[in-house]
């Protein structure tokens, strides 16, 4: 039997009317990279407190590294490395100071685990003697990984680490944790960016505390059951205002073109085609006037997926 | 061509570190204008003059034809700002907050009266009116704090990231009102760490060390760095950098 690293089961947190959580429930195997995928207000950061013995859940169970996360809140905190959304390290000391305080605090020594966060350290050393308050976003992202990994924990959590960060660290930043695999560290990562889904092993799509779909992203997608087009013309305003107006249809921008999503079912006796279905938009469009028409099939992303979800 | 913002050699320098580092660009009227660039590139000190509360080591920039070193004030006045950090007042009600930035616009009551009964009946906030904005949905608050952006009919918006963290149908439906605006003639400047947003706009310019690298239409600029999208333009100009 596979052992679960992270178990959570029917967890709920309520701030006073608010309803953060609602019994959420998924489980992540050892070495995996798992991901809360959801915009603000989905309930993230809640779970990522609970899981990391912060916060008191009001109903449910959950255990991460076999201990359970209200009883054995000591010894979980061992063996765990919290990277929260907001800015976390002493803006103040140094990025060799940081280091160093963290290592501390939990007994551990640089050295020691070294080789764990050689590959991000490298990278700030040259400004090992700057204050943290004076990096980049980017490099302050890479110093607060490195101190959530400077005591070797089984599991990271990592909120919202791509947060205001810029696409090329966030690039550099997915790089590094793919590489932490290696070292079978089990990885629970939040994002609200939807294209940062595709780097996970599996996937919680998260919307108002509750889970809205669990699985691969290619599962994900997969189970995107609507024809999908993307369509672009020299007008895309009137374009995505008219073809909204279709009967069954959505369309919304999407990067260079928009994506049409048609209604599941066509009517009885209509060509089902793809290419019956591309002409009649073309007609469509050109009916309305539009110009440098292009209408393509697409498959679904893990965004259109969420899109889909969130309307029903 | 009728340009809302025109830069010339705009420079800011801290001590020896230029900022920003003569930048010159048009933007025209209606237009929807991304600036982009990776964190520490110089666009917040870019915005920052151009909405005239930072003045330029040299150059030159006007906004609304306005100099914005020598009437930071009047360009002020003619610019609407919102930004994901900061937009509304949480501790107002939503009409409270309509009344709030249409008086420092100095909009006549009557007139903050009338936009106030348009303003809740478009965004359908009607039944909310008088509820403390802390307490709306993110989306609702983004679309709120766009509308009040406009209140006083500027001629140019700067949104700064503006839909940072919000779920993907809100997006979609704020960028529906970017297209809204624009296409009434309000030209709009948009910073914006997702990608497929900078698509979404008519030109884009890409700012690495303080200068323009790259300014033109999304699908000219991926063509001209044989580029899928513009996740992959932006790396390939922004690589190398810390």
């Amino acid at each position: 039997m596979p052992t679960s690293s992270i178990s959570v089961q029917q967890i709920s947190k309520a701030y006073g009317a608010l309803q953060a959580v609602r019994e959420v429930s998924f489980e992540v195997q050892a070495g995996e990279i798992f991901g809360l995928i959801g915009p603000d207000g989905a309930g993230k950061t809640t779970l990522f407190r609970i899981l990391t013995s912060l916060l008191l859940p009001d109903g449910g169970k959950a255990s991460v590294d076999g201990l359970d996360v209200v009883r054995d809140y000591r010894a979980l905190r061992q063996r765990i490395g919290y990277m929260p959304g907001r800015f976390s390290l002493y803006q103040d000391l140094s990025v060799e100071e940081n280091l160093g305080f963290f290592a501390n605090v939990f007994g551990a020594h640089i050295r020691d685990n070294y080789e764990l966060i050689r590959d991000i350290y490298v990278q700030l050393e040259p400004f090992k003697d700057r204050r943290a308050g004076a990096l980049s976003g980017g490099m302050k992202q890479k110093l607060a990984l490195c101190c959530a990994l400077i005591h070797r924990p089984r599991v990271l959590f990592l909120d919202e680490p791509g947060t205001g960060v810029d696409p090329v660290s966030r690039k550099e930043f997915w790089d590094m944790l793919r590489r932490l695999r290696r070292a079978e560290i089990t990885i629970l990562v939040s994002t609200a960016y939807m294209d940062e889904a595709e780097l996970c092993d599996r996937v919680a799509l998260m919307q108002k505390g509750e889970i809205l779909a669990i699985d691969t992203p290619q599962g994900i997608t997969r189970s995107y059951r609507r024809p999908l087009f993307a369509v672009r013309s020299a007008d895309m305003y009137r374009l995505i205002r008219e073809l909204r107006s279709l009967e069954g249809a959505d369309c919304y921008a999407f990067g260079e073109f928009a994506h049409l999503s048609m209604a599941a079912a066509p009517a009885a006796g209509a060509d089902k085609s793809p290419a019956a279905a591309m002409s009649g938009i073309r007609a469509f469009l050109e009916l309305h006037g539009h110009t440098d028409i292009e209408v393509l099939p697409v498959e679904a992303t893990v965004e259109d997926s969420f899109i889909e979800l969130m309307k029903n | 061509m009728d340009f809302v913002i025109t830069t010339e050699q705009l420079s800011k320098t801290f001590g020896a570190f230029k900022a920003v580092d003569a930048i010159s660009f048009e933007v025209a009227q209606g237009e929807i204008f991304g600036f982009l660039g990776a964190n520490g590139a110089g666009k917040t000190t870019a915005l920052k003059m151009l909405t005239g509360l930072l003045s330029p080591s040299s150059g030159k920039a006007t906004v609304a034809s306005f100099d914005v070193w020598r009437q930071p004030e009047q360009v002020k006045r003619r610019i609407g700002y919102m930004s994901q950090k900061f937009s509304l007042y949480e501790d107002l009600s939503v009409r409270e907050n309509i009344r709030f930035y249409g008086g420092i616009y100095g909009l006549k009551r009557a007139d903050i009266a009338a936009k106030t009964a348009d303003l809740l009946q478009k965004l359908e906030l009607e039944p909310y009116a008088d509820q403390l904005v802390a307490g709306l949905p993110l989306g609702w608050r983004q679309k709120l704090a766009f509308s009040v952006a406009l209140l006083h009919e500027p001629r140019i918006v700067f949104l700064d990231e503006p839909t940072s963290g919000v779920d993907p149908l809100t997006r979609r439906q704020f960028w529906d009102l970017i297209y809204e605006a624009a296409h009434e003639g309000v030209t709009l400047m948009v910073t914006t760490h997702y990608m497929d947003e900078a698509e979404y706009c008519d030109r884009v310019s890409i700012m690495v060390d303080g200068k323009i690298q790259a300014l033109d239409t999304p699908r000219n600029m991926k063509k001209a760095f044989g580029a899928e999208d513009m996740d992959e333009v932006f790396r390939k100009l922004a690589r190398g950098q810390a």
